[in-house]
């Protein structure tokens, strides 16, 4: 009865997932310091492993014999269901920052609902990736005061950062009906109910990074029904590109 | 039945010894903890054919390791002379490091890496605990970095003996 609302509940969690580890992997090499060059490819892991559990549970779910790999590989652009702030570039290392701060700061309360979901499968994923985020938020937090109330040219950096990105955090608390039956079902977690705690970590946070909170206005839409800025495309055609290259590859 | 079929003596000797087999894989970015000091390894079961099942759950869910934990697994369980064995993986209820063993804890202080602490204690934003120096007892140290060589680990350095060393995260 609820198997294809559950199955497209897992795809839109575990694209959100791949997408931004995809993006969080792109600093392998790049990153300002070893240290940190670590730290975004161990978080770039934490969501590659989060996405693998979703998706492997989407196919079980699903029950068609198709594999993560074929939902993580040959999905085409208007297939993927990850928010439009995951697939933005990962632009200079303010950018990053402040991306992983506003999700993280969304994932912990939100996974942390998502443990008392009646899909127990759902609840042990969810009672898993909260133990992550809540070291991801952390890292993204304190990156955030260090830039925001660090020099001049570190914190106009991360304002315009926060400038920028803000338009797409409107879509993090979207839910269309099937989702709203999957909360009334048990199954997923409110994302509206989510906001107080957000907007609570961003205060906290804002202020003792001496950064203005934007102004709520019109918000970025369409991940979720697969209409993507013109970024997703380049992302997966790295990501896909071995599979399409040499289709059925495996090592 | 199953569980009569479990408590039969010769199945709780097979039983016992494939769970010594699984237990002595160790965990390849840490190779003095063996899977059951890290709580990894959850349960062995013989099924009514007297195949071995091991039960494993990961710590993290991108753990690069548990694939080479797997693999080990049946090696180990092969050579012990159990066919063709299964290996399942649970993420319910999730690991965090009140799992691992105080002897576990033990050998990762004797390694040179700092144990997590008694109690897994997940912080609010921004607190701070304090981590005791590995090679000098010290408890003045310092965070270099969250995320240190695995993802369970994080880098510090003590501020008395200047070495630096890695922690094991509390999650």
């Amino acid at each position: 009865m609820t198997i294809a609302p559950t199955f497209d509940y897992c795809l839109r969690l575990a694209d959100d997932a791949l997408v931004l580890g995809h993006r969080l992997s792109e600093w392998c090499g790049h990153a300002p310091t070893l240290e940190e060059d670590i730290a975004l490819a161990n978080l770039a892991l934490d969501y590659v492993g989060q996405a693998r559990a979703l998706y492997a549970y989407a196919t079980e779910v699903e029950n068609d014999g198709r594999t993560e790999d074929d939902l993580a590989y040959l999905r085409e652009e208007r297939e993927y269901r990850n928010l439009l702030l995951c697939e933005l570039p990962k632009g200079d290392f303010a950018t990053t920052i402040v991306r992983q701060f506003l999700f993280a700061a969304f994932m912990l309360p939100f996974w942390e609902k998502l443990t008392r979901s009646k899909d127990a499968t759902l609840a042990a994923i969810a009672a898993k990736a909260e133990k992550e985020v809540a070291y991801h938020l952390r890292h993204a937090a304190e990156w955030l005061v260090r830039l925001g109330d660090g020099t001049e040219e570190s914190r106009a950096r991360a304002q315009d950062a926060l400038d920028e990105l803000w338009p797409y955090t409107g879509e993090m608390f979207e839910m269309d009906e099937a989702e709203r039956a999957l909360v009334d079902a048990g199954i997923a977690a409110d994302r509206r109910s989510v906001r107080p705690v957000w907007g609570a970590t961003l205060d906290a946070v804002l202020a003792e990074a001496t950064l203005a909170r934007p102004r709520d206005g019109w918000m970025q839409t369409g991940g979720r029904r697969g209409v993507h800025s013109e970024h997703l495309g380049h992302v997966l055609a790295e990501l896909q590109y071995l599979q399409r290259a040499y289709p059925n590859a495996t090592w | 039945m199953v569980a009569a079929a479990q408590d039969r003596p010769d199945v709780a000797e097979r039983r016992a010894r494939a769970w010594a087999a699984a237990a002595s894989v160790v965990d390849p970015e840490i190779p003095v903890l063996t899977i059951a000091d890290l709580g990894v390894l959850r349960e062995v079961r013989i099924d009514d054919h007297g195949r071995a099942e091991a039960v494993i759950t990961p710590t993290y869910n991108g753990c690069p390791a548990m694939n080479a934990i797997s693999l080990d697994i049946e090696l180990a369980l092969e050579r012990a002379g159990f066919r063709q064995p299964k290996i399942t993986t649970v993420l319910a209820p999730a690991w965090t490091t009140d799992w691992m063993t105080q002897e576990g804890k033990a050998k990762l202080l004797a390694y040179g890496i700092a144990p997590p602490q008694a109690r897994a204690s997940r912080r609010a934003l921004f607190g701070e605990v304090a981590v005791t120096c590995p090679r000098c007892g010290c408890e003045e140290t310092e965070r270099l970095a969250e995320f240190g060589s695995t993802a369970c680990k994080a880098l510090y350095r003590c501020t008395a003996c200047r070495e630096p060393f890695d922690h094991f995260k509390c999650i």
